[in-house]
């Protein structure tokens, strides 16, 4: 009886600390993985050797170092965390915006055709590009978020339609640049590419680039706003408790419709740093980059924090650069994707370990009713 | 020796971190009306949910009539002819008032349908007998809330119930209702009945019961015998204390109108009106009571004056200044406070913390956001620990606590130290006390006197008449969303007052006549 007691009350601790069970996740799909790999029959320290050389550039079993890895592996986690933090901060405002992939490929666009039709001034013509996309993004997401708040029209339903107009309206407008063939356009001219020589020659060739501090400074923005503004502290009222939010005072259409914008500006900046940081052409899409839909997860796992998002981002992002390296090491690939979404799964179990422990606690407190106040 | 109709010994209950029912023992006597008298909280709900079988206690024994039982499902309780009137009816309302009371137990005929006929003969019986006066056949959408309470008893007498339960059974009813109650227990008892009455309301028991067991935080404090003893010696064993029943006051100085309705209309939903043609004026310095039944459009009306309605006809003059077309944000900035009737739903942000709580509407203000829009985090938790001391607010964390975790009344503090510390002119308060500890209403009370003293204007909406009698300087009684006659709460009479609020105008008149 005792014990029972004991074992809810460590399972509501664990399960009430976002970061706990966060990390928790995350342990619980890396073991899963690992058993998967070993009932394979494949030896799974070649999975953490793997992992090791994307986060260090140490190659144990050849003993050689190459910073190269590293730089990939943030390379890679850039559009990710940017991604997140557009799921976040719409999320942080009681929003699923599940439009990023859409708001990413906006972004994508206009970064690619300011990269070609800008002025090529060396350090403003970049710039100029990544915030046309900023800009493209917020309009895409604010859109939305103007329906939503109006007229409640379901952002979900909103978004997920605008990301196939995206798509299409991005290859069209794409290929009617001059010169352009049906997977690319000309190349960029160098004033509009974020690629930097001093960390090219710090990471070894790799191909992070100037991109690294728009995430930086997108995630101290991201914080600063949330937790420190009176913007921040509107959007996370109406996060929380809308009617609550309302009754102060507070422009909910307003603040939905903000918050739309910033969520679209960040990702319509991932779309930047991949074209302008990983390309030195402009890309007529193929297919989806899946950015936008991986940064659900990744701000999922991070909390919607503009910490935990930038962690988490660093994480997906170490999965899918370490890929090529666990192939030459006889581990399937697709291992990263099981553990990524087993991660996924669990933390979905959460929510809904969450439901189950919020209505016991509400059929308690029902069965009490208001305790004596103290 | 005396027959006990039930007899519940040394019942513990626990739940995870409290301790609803310590050793709690109850005795009541064949065909008595027994009383179990309690705070929020103090376990009467607990109890009697044992005795009907909703939880097992951990420990203790119950004898039904000397027969020792384990009960453990209501219909076994049925069985052994316990009935319990909940205090939300739990009927299915476009069902018939006979279909509603045989539902689960059908009379049928040969031919195997549900014989209706028999079914409404019976129930026309039961009611003439027990003095009920219930159509059979009427739908329950379609009568009052004390007919629908009614029809909670038949159910249990058409299950031959002896032990009657009642949970707070005034709660819902209009003081006439709550007289026609009081003669409902007395023909019960002539049949033979016993009645077991859970209540926090000295008056009723004093009325009604004949003996009281008086629960304090799960323990049982002691029995009395009501005639012998005082409404003071019973809340005093209650509350652990003594307690003040009314609150002290100066005469209200009124002066100048800063509320003024003209004839508003407020929509509900499509078509209905939930307030019609509603006029009324608050001056400063005076405490203006709204006084009816739930659902005649006090909510609605405190909710359009405060701007999250709108307002279909009339107008809103505040301070003469016509605020109608106002927003909420407006609203507030020209000096109209607001206590939410749903606490939970608008009054807070759960998951905010308590500072932050403190500050929900004005963290805009100079004091709290600096250089266009950054907060001033130190100062809101300064502000944050000023009122905590100034409310008597517990909280576990200072400033940091989330105020989702605080008991009840503690929340509501919180709200009422925002309101009043806005310093509005007009301070709108509805139900403010619902569901709180004595304690925790004593300072309400004096919170809101005080506001009034210091000049402000205050209309406060309560359901409990005693709540409006006790603070209000005037009393409008409302229903159906029109105020059908406004009194000077001096002179004002609880009955007048309740069949204003059954809406006969002529009380109304009566009393305008006599001043």
């Amino acid at each position: 009886m005792k014990r029972s007691s004991l074992n809810k009350s460590l399972l509501d601790r664990l399960l009430s600390s976002d970061k706990a069970v966060s990390i928790s996740v995350v342990l619980l799909g890396f073991l899963c993985g690992t058993l998967l790999v070993v009932a394979v029959g494949r030896n799974a320290s070649g999975m953490y050797s793997a992992m090791l050389q994307t986060l260090t550039g140490l190659d144990v079993t050849r003993g050689t170092w190459n910073i190269r890895y590293v730089g990939e592996w943030l390379n890679a986690s850039l559009p990710l965390i940017l991604c997140g933090l557009s799921m976040a901060f719409a999320a942080r405002t009681g929003l699923f915006n599940i439009g990023a992939e859409g708001q990413y490929v906006v972004g994508l666009t206009a970064a690619q055709f300011v990269a070609l039709y800008g002025p090529q001034i060396p350090g403003l013509h970049w710039m100029l590009a990544l915030l046309a996309a900023a800009v493209a993004g917020g309009i895409w997401g604010g859109v939305v978020g103007w329906l939503k708040a109006k007229f409640s029209v379901s952002e979900v339903v909103a978004t997920i339609m605008l990301n196939y107009v995206a798509f299409f309206a991005s290859r069209w407008l794409t290929m009617l640049i001059p010169g352009s063939n049906t997977y690319r356009t000309p190349s960029f001219p160098a004033t509009a590419r974020l690629s930097n020589p001093l960390i090219n020659q710090l990471t070894n060739g790799s191909r992070l680039n100037l991109g690294l501090f728009v995430v930086i400074l997108s995630c101290l923005v991201f914080w600063f706003v949330i937790e420190k503004t009176k913007l921040g502290f509107e959007l996370r009222a109406t996060g929380l408790n809308k009617d609550a939010a309302q009754y102060a005072g507070i422009n909910v259409t307003k603040g939905i419709t903000s918050s739309m914008i910033i969520a679209g500006a960040f990702a319509g900046l991932a779309g930047a740093v991949v074209a302008l940081g990983s390309f030195s052409y402009g890309r007529v899409l193929g297919g989806n980059d899946n950015y936008g839909f991986n940064g659900i997860a990744v701000a999922l796992v991070g909390n919607n924090t503009a910490g935990g998002t930038m962690i988490a981002g660093l994480l997906f992002g170490m999965l899918a650069s370490a890929q090529p390296l666990m192939q030459s090491r006889q581990i399937p690939k697709e291992v990263t994707w099981i553990i990524s979404g087993l991660v996924v799964i669990f933390i979905s179990l959460r929510a809904a370990f969450r439901i189950i422990l919020d209505k016991r606690a509400k059929r308690r407190a029902a069965e009490l009713k208001e305790r004596i106040d103290e | 020796m005396p027959d006990y109709a039930i007899e519940m010994l040394e019942i513990t209950k626990a739940f995870p971190g409290v301790v609803a029912n310590d050793a709690v023992t109850l005795r009541v006597y064949d065909n008595e009306v027994h009383a179990i008298l309690g705070e929020n909280g103090a376990g009467k709900s607990t109890l009697m949910s044992i005795l009907f079988g909703l939880y097992d206690a951990d420990s203790g024994q119950i004898l039904v009539r000397g027969q020792k039982v384990q009960i453990r499902d209501p219909n076994q309780a049925t069985e052994l002819g316990i009935g319990m009137v909940h205090q939300h009816f739990k009927l299915v309302h476009n069902y018939s008032v006979t279909e509603n009371i045989i539902l689960g137990k059908e009379p049928r005929t040969k031919t195997g349908d549900v014989d209706l006929r028999f079914a409404e003969k019976r129930v026309a019986e039961l009611s003439a007998r027990y003095g009920l006066d219930v159509d059979p056949k009427a739908k329950v959408d379609s009568i009052s809330v004390g007919m629908q309470q009614r029809v909670e008893i038949l159910k249990i007498l058409y299950r031959n119930a002896e032990i009657l339960i009642f949970d707070e059974p005034t709660a819902v009813l209009r003081p006439q209702e709550i007289d026609e109650l009081m003669q409902i227990f007395k023909r019960l008892k002539a049949e033979g009945k016993t009645i077991i009455l859970i209540t926090h309301k000295l008056k009723e028991i004093k009325e009604a019961a004949e003996r009281c067991t008086i629960l304090r935080r799960g323990r049982c404090i002691g029995t009395v015998d009501v005639r012998s003893s005082s409404e003071e010696e019973m809340a005093e064993m209650m509350v652990g204390r003594s307690v003040k029943f009314k609150t002290d006051k100066v005469p209200a100085k009124p002066g100048k109108t800063i509320l003024e309705l003209k004839n508003l209309f407020i929509r509900k939903s499509k078509g209905l009106y939930a307030v019609q043609n509603l006029s009324l004026s608050v001056r400063s310095g005076e405490i203006m009571g709204i006084a009816g039944v739930d659902g005649n459009g006090q909510s609605e009306l405190v909710a359009a004056i405060a701007g999250m309605l709108p307002v279909e006809k009339g107008s809103i003059l505040l301070s003469g200044k016509d605020i109608t077309k106002m927003s909420i944000h407006d609203r507030i900035a020209a000096g109209i406070g607001h206590v939410p009737e749903d606490r939970q739903r608008f009054g807070i942000v759960p998951d905010f913390r308590l500072d932050e709580n403190l500050v929900l509407k004005s963290y805009a203000s100079p004091a709290f956001s600096k250089n266009g829009g950054i907060l001033n985090m130190a100062a809101i938790a300064d502000y944050g620990k000023k009122l905590i001391q100034g409310y008597d607010i517990r909280a576990g964390q200072g400033p940091a606590t989330k105020v989702g975790s605080m008991s009840g009344g503690n929340q509501q503090k919180v709200i009422i130290a925002r309101e009043i510390e806005l310093s509005p002119e007009l301070l709108l308060v509805a139900q403010p006390t619902r569901g709180l500890d004595v304690g925790a209403i004593e300072t309400i009370h004096s919170r809101l006197i005080a506001e009034r003293d210091k000049g402000r204007a205050v209309l406060l909406v309560s359901f409990e008449l005693d709540e409006i009698l006790n603070l209000c300087d005037r009393i409008a009684a409302i229903s159906k969303g029109e105020i059908v006659g406004i009194v000077d709460a001096k002179d004002a009479k609880e009955r007048d007052i309740g069949a204003m609020m059954a809406g006969f105008r002529s009380a109304a008149r009566a009393e305008k006549e006599a001043e």
